[in-house]
């Protein structure tokens, strides 16, 4: 039997067990990307070629302890491998263990390889076993199970050639299952065979058991399913139990020949660094720390990158309008393109920054360390200690943020955790905070070196945590959920990060931020530049003629930039833009905000970001003479009737604080309908958050002006 | 008091026991399948520095539980 030329494998194993390093090793560079807008995470997908003539789909899913899911992340695994009409239903399983942890990463594979797929078994970590005093005798895990199996080092790459070559070939499969369960769900298994062509046995006893989670399985089919589960009594519950006790049991025996121990004397580095990364002292303290070093990242060493990138920009765009033709084409890429693609390029050093310090507290194991230590003080806010690692992340993207927090058992935890994290300030209001901090907040220190500037940034931060957690103690009585809520959770081995594991996540989520959030910004940019560079054509020639006759008996004067510029201004409040903008002015003029910054609010709803980019586009428009940075160009800005600067103290905490709590990203609305299955989350957070944001915004505006 | 059986809540640390049973159904799937196996010995690890949850160490690796949960894992005499 020859195999196919581009099979479908995928990974599967426990938390913790290498599988995304495999996956990278397998993959390299060649993955697709697609965990932004829109965009199903459920998947990463890549290809792998496998010899001259077989190149695979390789599918990594999320990792899971058995075949009965305790939590959304899990489904996803049991869909796949059971729906023959799911798109990642696999030609081959790979599942990947560990070996210092043989028994319990056993459970899983037994439970795979029964379902028939042929099935290869990864064995990793066997550096970490054997300095753990561990043994395995490949030999006879290769009887036991009658499988093929390769040993590899994730970490390393050792071994993965042997693994490509056992995949290019055809593998064995075993029809004998492993363990065989009695007979009490026999008559069940025997109406899912019926309906059905397979032989296998305890596909047929998983289909049964998930029979409400696989969308394909509709009609005669599932009803004849269902019933027969009920006539015979089919006890989920306990076959379950039956299932993975039975299975122990074996694996019990299998382990006894095969792991062999030996006294060792290596040191336990783990333990070490446990009795202080969670002491009651030095654990917290490092924890803030930290998170300190976080904050110092995206704020100092983000700095200069960014700077550079805002620089060449600049430049480009001075350079463009002195070589292009003026017209219109011109304008629309010196005034609309460029400034909208600085906008979009500048965030890059803070995002990558920020998924690089999350990827390294995930890959080193401290993250677990980190959910141990909140969990308790988490609980009272109706929360779990698992909440952190979405909240946490949330500071990069609350999109990627709320899809981790799949991995929260109980719904109650997780739809909470889910609703407040878009509180928690994300990457995108970064630089409308840094652009506002910039304007409004002098670079004074206090005590030499408790900078303004950076106080009020962290004060940002903070209201955003607060809301975010005050927020979660409102709902906490107001969600309903019977189901018991509980945190049993793997506490990993430290181990050092591997960089190039980093880098990957590093290069992922920028390409998928350039690539999807940039699409839109860029897309924005564009259209904004139209509507504000025309309007309803008698409301145009209006402002024209106005303009020209002030100027009827001074021509000459009429070419300086002063006249130049304010032709510009009253053609962009009679365009498309400045009539958007009147429309909204009255319902946002009591927070002290003018129709340009209405309309840099409007498109900010589709994604945070674009606001510098907006303002950036507003103010440019007709504005060819000097290219200054964004920043001067607001500070130059004044408010018509009284000649004041329009950015003052009160309006920029005002919109600080309107962005630090407002739901203005359809991104994240589209993620948490999507998570929830529900329109209300999505709506409760946009008018909830927005609702808040207003609030606020009034209160500060009206203390301060 | 005495007749209870004691159940690994009221472990110290460095104590182990040998898994018995367990005193919830709904939670004791789980902890068998992340090797919480009567038959096995679990030890204490450490605490968390507010008293909960806990560290346990079963089955050649560490396992975090809350103190509620240890409570409903039942130990041989
Ligand atoms: N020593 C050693 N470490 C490994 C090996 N495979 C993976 N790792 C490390 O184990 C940790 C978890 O691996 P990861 O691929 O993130 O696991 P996943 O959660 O299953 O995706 C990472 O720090 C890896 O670098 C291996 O064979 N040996």
């Amino acid at each position: 039997m020859s195999i196919k030329s581009n099979p479908k494998i995928v990974l599967v194993g426990n938390p913790n067990s290498g599988k995304s390093s495999l996956f990278n090793q397998l993959t390299g560079l060649n993955q697709k990307v697609g965990n932004f807008p829109g965009v199903t995470v459920d998947r990463k997908v890549g290809h792998c070629q496998l010899d001259e003539h077989a190149r695979a789909e390789i599918i990594d899913l999320p990792g899971l302890y058995s075949l009965y899911p305790k939590s959304a992340d899990e489904e996803i695994v049991i869909q796949s491998l059971l729906d023959p009409e799911h798109q990642d239903y696999p030609d081959v399983a790979v599942v990947v263990v560990d070996v210092s942890n043989l028994k319990r990463n056993l459970l899983l594979f037994t439970q795979v390889r029964d379902l028939g797929f042929p099935t290869v078994l990864a064995l990793n970590m066997v550096d970490v076993a054997t300095k753990g005093g561990l043994e395995v005798d490949l030999e006879v895990i290769k009887q036991s199970f009658g499988i093929q199996m390769v040993p590899i080092n994730a970490r390393t790459g050792k071994g993965i050639d042997d693994l490509k070559h056992l995949l290019g070939n055809p593998l064995m499969k075993e029809c004998e299952p492993f363990y065989d369960m009695s007979t009490s769900a026999d008559q069940v298994i025997e109406a899912v065979q019926n309906g059905h062509h397979f032989c296998n046995r305890y596909r047929a006893f998983q289909f049964a058991m998930h029979v409400d989670r696989i969308p394909s399985f509709q009609g005669d089919t599932r009803h004849k399913i269902i019933d027969a589960k009920y006539e015979h009594q089919f006890n989920e519950k306990a076959l379950q139990t039956e299932d993975t006790l039975g299975r122990y049991k074996k694996i019990g025996e299998v382990i006894d020949h095969a792991l062999h121990r030996r006294e060792t004397t290596t040191v336990d580095w783990t333990k070490r660094l446990d009795s202080v990364l969670t002491h009651k002292v030095w654990g917290y303290a490092i924890f803030l720390g930290v998170l300190f070093l976080i904050f110092q990242g995206i704020f100092a060493w983000a700095s200069w990158p960014m700077d550079l990138i805002d620089g060449v920009f600049g430049a480009t765009a001075s350079l463009l309008s002195g070589l292009l033709p003026s017209g219109m084409l011109s304008d629309l890429v010196t005034e609309g393109i460029i400034p909208g693609l600085g906008g979009i390029l500048i965030f890059i050093p803070q995002i990558a920054l920020l998924f690089a310090f999350i990827a390294l507290l995930e890959e080193s194991g401290y993250m677990s360390r980190v959910v141990f230590l909140m969990d308790k003080l988490m609980r009272p806010f109706g929360l779990n200690g698992k909440s952190v690692v979405p909240l946490i992340s949330g500071w990069a993207c609350a999109v990627p943020a709320i899809m981790a927090a799949r991995n929260i058992e109980n719904k109650r935890e997780r739809l909470i955790t889910i609703f407040v994290t878009p509180f928690m300030s994300c990457s995108a209001r970064l630089p409308v905070y840094t652009i506002l901090i910039g304007l409004v907040i002098p670079e004074t220190y206090f005590l030499g070196i408790f900078g303004a500037q950076g106080l009020v940034m962290l004060g940002l931060y903070t209201l955003g945590v607060v809301a975010a957690l005050g927020s979660a103690w409102f709902l906490k009585g107001r969600v309903k959920d019977k189901t018991r809520n509980f945190l049993i959770m793997e506490m990993p081995t430290y181990k050092w990060p591997r960089w190039r594991n980093v880098g990957m996540t590093i290069l992922e989520k920028v390409k998928a931020f350039v690539l999807e959030a940039g699409r839109v910004i860029l897309a924005i940019s564009i259209v904004l530049w139209v509507l504000a560079t025309y309007g309803p054509a008698e409301d145009m020639a209006r402002a024209q003629t106005e303009w020209e006759s002030q100027y009827a008996d001074q021509p000459a004067i009429s070419e300086t930039p002063e006249a130049q510029a304010q032709l510009a201004s009253l053609k962009l409040e009679q365009s498309y833009a400045g009539h958007l903008g009147k429309a909204i002015e009255p319902t946002i003029s009591p927070l002290g905000y003018d129709w340009k910054i209405g309309i840099a609010l409007l498109t900010s709803f589709a994604a945070r970001e674009v606001f510098v980019g907006s303002l950036a586009t507003l103010y440019s428009v007709g504005d060819s003479e000097d290219e200054l940075g964004i920043r001067d160009r607001l500070r130059n800005e004044v408010v018509p009737e009284t000649g004041e600067p329009r950015y003052t103290l009160a309006l920029g905490l005002s919109l600080m604080v309107f962005y630090a709590f407002a739901m203005q990203c359809m991104s994240t609305l589209a993620v948490t309908y999507r998570e929830t299955k529900s329109i209300f989350w999505p709506l409760a957070q946009l008018f909830f958050m927005t609702g808040i944001a207003y609030v606020s915004a009034l209160v500060v505006y009206q203390l301060l002006v | 008091m005495q007749d209870q059986p004691k159940n690994v809540a009221q472990l110290a640390k460095g104590e182990s026991g040998v898994i018995a049973g367990f005193s919830d159904d709904e939670l004791a799937l789980k902890l068998m399948e992340m090797g919480c196996l009567p038959g096995e010995t679990i030890t204490i690890n450490f605490r968390a520095p507010l008293g909960d949850p806990i560290s346990v160490h079963v089955l050649d690796y560490n396992l975090s539980i809350r103190v509620r949960e240890a409570a409903t894992i039942i130990l041989e005499p």
